[in-house]
């Protein structure tokens, strides 16, 4: 016989995510009484000092959003502002934009896997603990994030604010040199992703069977990175200038980013439902092999999230190596922009999920608006919902120790990143 | 840099203790260590990572022989939370241009602060950010200052290098025009009239903008003697008007002293 008791968890400062946000948990009678993820975020209020820049600052000011997904930011800008002021991108863009976009979830994925969230399934508080007893995992890891640092270096200098990106496409084309570089590497590093892969399949991962929506973007043929139409489960498809029409954002006086909803309800956004909604998109051989390991497609259990993500770096290495295979520079590695007033809209999917953006412009090609919906915000009424459910599993009866680590657990899959959370509508401490 | 010398002379015997704290930014310059790999595998090893709430190790309270502060100072529990990191802490180090110069959110420092909020916020009233963003500097006594809009791995664990062996850390503070010469990168400004900010921009980011065919935007921020006035000038040769001659300035590192004035030179032209 079980005894009742009350629990209070408090968890003031979340480790192993990025940015800043807390969870408390309250739990009386056997049942959970109040429920809140805190994100206490500072405003930064990006949206207002992009009014006024010129079209061509904007990839430099909404990379600073996040160090993380700097590359998932300039994306989506890019393709709302091109929209906005009519210009056509070329095939060469639109492929190194992808290859771009492949250097960044290698990056984030490795970085995820390895640094916030294995040790939660090994049992260890960090890497530094981790690596004493798995080096080699370690090491792995480390080699993928580097060879992601450098594809993304390879377009934009640095993988941290990277500086080539433009609207209409890039400063500069690598040269031919270090493409072919490049290549190797990424086939080298085929092997690492394979056994990463095989790795993440056989990982211990708690049981859960949650009915929840999910959102990304789908392209006609491609596996979905930077192009394509938003569409869920629930038979959702449109374009990315319907999103208002569909998503709402709502104020909670728990946090400071607002939690999204589709139709009125809790969604997912990021590498699981990505997966749920595309896997027929991926090389056959992967498909099989994840269908091999006995992963079922679409899947409820969100703690599959992190089997998507070495799945899709599985993807990403070979998809780069691909896209890279007959690389030639481009006469200009960008199209020409000729400012014009307009209104421009742009979903691409970042590491972590759908990242819209809307810029309305004048006719000197300065942003007169800008509205930026990050994946956090979309995932967060997901994440809480997903926290009553799998703390319900486990058993509300665990010791706290037990069900703040398995709290964790579940909004570290999620990768939120709370630095995303670009606004905000109410804090709840009164200014002096 | 005679403090270092003084303060390693008493240094405790075990592993130094470093923390990695938090405050508004992006977390990039947390990235110099997350990225780094070997390097920070290597650093676990020596020193003892107490806090550093991304890679897992929270005691934000201890006290530490180096602490990392990445971000500025938005909020009151910011301004309280920084004098507890500074009293628990031998050397204070800031991390990249939010600490150092107040980041891209000092922005706000620009413009009319109420109009803003109310413009973002439902209830105004219930914002508990400062009026104005503000660098680490402004708060708390600063043992080392490291720029750039990201720091790169190498500053980071060269200045820990530095700080443990009790040498004067190398902070390079020459005009990046420099080291695009040394690059030998074409010039933007001359053969493409772009308004480059490397005659005035501190070197470290190994000209990047430049050598990708582009202008270099100050995220490196102010060199030592650097002539804003002339490149003000020069800007408006090239065609830019008063109004995106203080965009370039006021940018990434707005509250860096010669940057936050030759922003309001110009702006002080646009108002004529």
């Amino acid at each position: 016989m079980t005894e009742r008791r009350d629990v209070r968890i408090e968890v003031p400062v979340l480790a192993r995510v990025e940015g800043e946000g807390a969870l408390s948990l309250e739990v009386r009678d056997g049942r959970i009484e109040r429920l809140q993820l805190r994100i206490y975020e500072p405003p930064r209020l990006f949206e207002k000092f992009l009014e006024g820049r010129g079209h061509e600052e904007i990839p430099d000011a909404v990379a600073r959003i996040c160090g993380i997904c700097p590359v998932a930011y300039q994306m989506s800008a890019v393709a709302a502002l091109e929209q906005a002021m009519g210009v056509g991108i070329d095939d060469w863009v639109r492929r190194m934009r992808r290859v771009f976009y492949c250097g960044e979830w290698l990056q984030s994925h490795a970085l995820h896997i390895h640094l916030l969230a294995a040790p939660d399934f090994l049992g260890y508080d960090s890497v530094v603990e981790m690596a004493k007893g798995h080096p080699d995992l370690v090491r792995r890891g480390l080699r993928l994030q580097a060879l992601g640092n450098d594809l993304i270096a390879l377009f934009g200098g640095r993988s941290v604010h990277p500086v080539g990106a433009c609207v209409g496409g890039f400063h500069h084309a690598p040269t031919v040199a270090a493409v072919a570089a490049m290549r190797t590497r990424l086939n080298d590093a085929q092997e690492d992703a394979r056994a990463l892969l095989d790795w993440a399949l056989a990982l211990p991962v708690p049981d859960s069977d949650q009915d929840f929506v999910s959102v990304a973007l789908r392209h006609p043929q491609d596996y979905a990175m930077a192009e394509g139409c938003i569409v869920s489960d629930r038979g959702l498809d449109i374009g990315a200038e319907a999103f208002e029409a569909h998503f709402r954002e709502l104020q909670v006086p728990h946090s400071t980013a607002l939690h999204a909803l589709l139709h009125d309800e809790p969604y997912m956004v990021g590498p699981l439902a990505r997966l749920n909604l595309n896997h027929e998109r991926l090389p056959e051989a992967l498909r099989e092999r994840l269908l091999a390991a006995g992963l079922r497609l679409p899947s409820r259990n969100p703690f599959h999230s992190l089997i998507a993500r070495a799945a899709e770096i599985a993807f990403i290495v070979g998809e780069a190596a691909r896209l890279l295979a007959d690389y030639a520079e481009p006469p200009l590695p960008a199209a020409a922009v000729t400012p014009r007033a307009g209104m421009g809209f742009g979903a691409t999917e970042a590491p972590r999920g759908l990242l819209w953006h809307r810029y309305e412009v004048d006719d000197a090609g300065h942003v007169r608006s800008a509205r930026i919906v990050p994946p956090t915000s979309q995932n967060q009424a997901r994440i809480e919902a997903d926290l009553r459910q799998s703390l319900e599993l486990l058993g509300l009866d665990q010791p706290d120790e037990a069900l703040r680590l398995r709290g964790e657990q579940v909004i570290r899959s999620y990768d939120p990143c709370i630095s995303c959370a670009t606004h905000f509508l109410r804090l709840d401490v009164r200014r002096r | 840099m005679s403090e270092v010398s003084a303060s390693n002379a008493t240094a405790p015997p075990c592993k130094p203790r470093v923390a990695v704290h938090k405050f508004s930014s992006c977390d990039g310059c947390q990235l110099a260590l997350l990225n780094a790999g070997e390097a920070l595998l290597a650093l676990a090893e020596r020193v003892d990572l107490v806090h550093f709430a991304e890679a897992g190790p929270m005691d934000p309270e201890a006290e530490v022989d180096i602490a990392f502060v990445e971000g500025s100072v938005s909020t009151p529990e910011d301004r309280s939370r920084i004098v507890r990191v500074r009293s628990n802490s031998r050397f204070l180090v800031t991390l990249g241009a939010c600490a150092t110069a107040g980041g891209i959110q000092a922005l706000r420092n620009f413009a009319d602060g109420d109009g803003w909020l109310g413009a973002v916020y439902a209830s105004p009233e219930f914002v508990s950010s400062l009026a104005q963003v503000s660098p680490i500097r402004e708060h708390v006594h600063v043992d080392l200052e490291l720029w750039g809009c990201p720091v790169s791995g190498r500053q980071v664990v060269s200045a820990v290098g530095s700080l443990l062996a009790g040498a004067p850390p190398a902070v390079p503070d020459e005009r990046l025009c420099l080291e695009c010469k040394r690059q030998q990168a074409v010039c933007v400004m001359v053969t493409r009239g772009a308004p480059c900010m490397g005659p005035v921009t501190r070197t470290g980011c190994g000209a990047l903008c430049p050598r990708f065919e582009r202008d270099c935007y100050g995220c490196y921020g102010p060199a030592e003697h650097s002539n804003t006035q002339a490149l003000g000038r020069r800007f408006a040769g090239l065609g830019l008007v008063d109004e995106a001659v203080v965009r370039r300035f006021h940018f990434i590192n707005s509250q860096a002293p010669a940057f936050l004035e030759a922003g309001q030179r110009a702006r002080g032209h646009a108002d004529d």
